[in-house]
């Protein structure tokens, strides 16, 4: 056993251990944006790992000579740009999407973006009397 | 070597994950805890497709995956705007 197989494994367990945790997490918290925070950021940084040991065990077979290898090294490469680039902004979606939609988080005391919302609209309400005014 | 036996078990392991997401999804209260388990499995759909791909020597399923993972985007952002009501 090689250097790079025992990297391929430590790369192995560390992504499988956070995308397990991503599900008990999804199953175990109170709310929508626990939730949130533990299957998005979870699955994101277990991704990373789990395609990055694809990405060595493309970079190894392309040490010995495949042409296959660099394929899978390229394509491995593009498909972790498309996670890294989609996922949180997925979840930033969702997050604005579930509190526009009035889901409430639990135990909680202030929504400091509710009232950060009313003052804002309440300011651009006063402009406008104003400028009515004038 | 990796043999294609490891990668398989490791794939094995992470669907652990994907039907803890799937009681998610049929048990969730609101409308936005199912898009978030779709979109746990979609992210660890993406990842089991590219072990796949170095399992079997296969680059196509790496392919797939890549266009997998850009049409899951968008149907969350189309899912959340549908949620957040309003004008599209």
């Amino acid at each position: 056993m090689s250097i790079i197989d025992i990297i391929i494994y430590i790369f192995f367990f560390i992504g499988v251990f956070f995308s397990l945790l991503a599900g008990i997490g999804l199953l175990r918290f109170p709310d929508v944006y626990t939730r949130l925070h533990a299957g998005t950021k979870c699955t994101t940084f277990g991704s990373i790992f789990l395609i990055g040991s694809v990405i060595l065990i493309g970079f190894r077979s392309w040490y010995f000579g495949s042409t296959d290898g660099s394929i899978l090294v390229i394509h491995s490469i593009v498909a972790l740009i498309a996670i890294l680039l989609t996922n949180p902004t997925g979840a930033h979606a969702i997050a604005r999407a579930a509190h526009r939609s009035g889901v409430e988080p639990v135990n909680a005391v202030v929504d400091d973006l509710k009232t950060k919302n009313k003052t804002k609209s309440n300011n651009t309400a006063n402009k406008k009397k104003t400028g009515e005014e004038k | 070597m990796i043999s294609s036996e490891t990668i398989l078990i490791v794939i094995g392991v992470i669907s652990l994950a994907v039907i803890m997401a799937l009681i998610r999804i049929v048990k969730g209260p609101t409308a936005p805890d199912r898009v978030v388990g779709l979109d746990t499995v979609n992210t660890i759909v993406i990842s089991s497709m590219v072990l796949f791909g170095a399992a079997y020597n296969e680059v196509i399923y790496i392919d797939v995956a890549i266009v997998y993972a850009l049409l899951s985007f968008i149907s969350t952002l189309f899912i959340a705007k549908y949620l957040e009501g309003g004008k599209f």
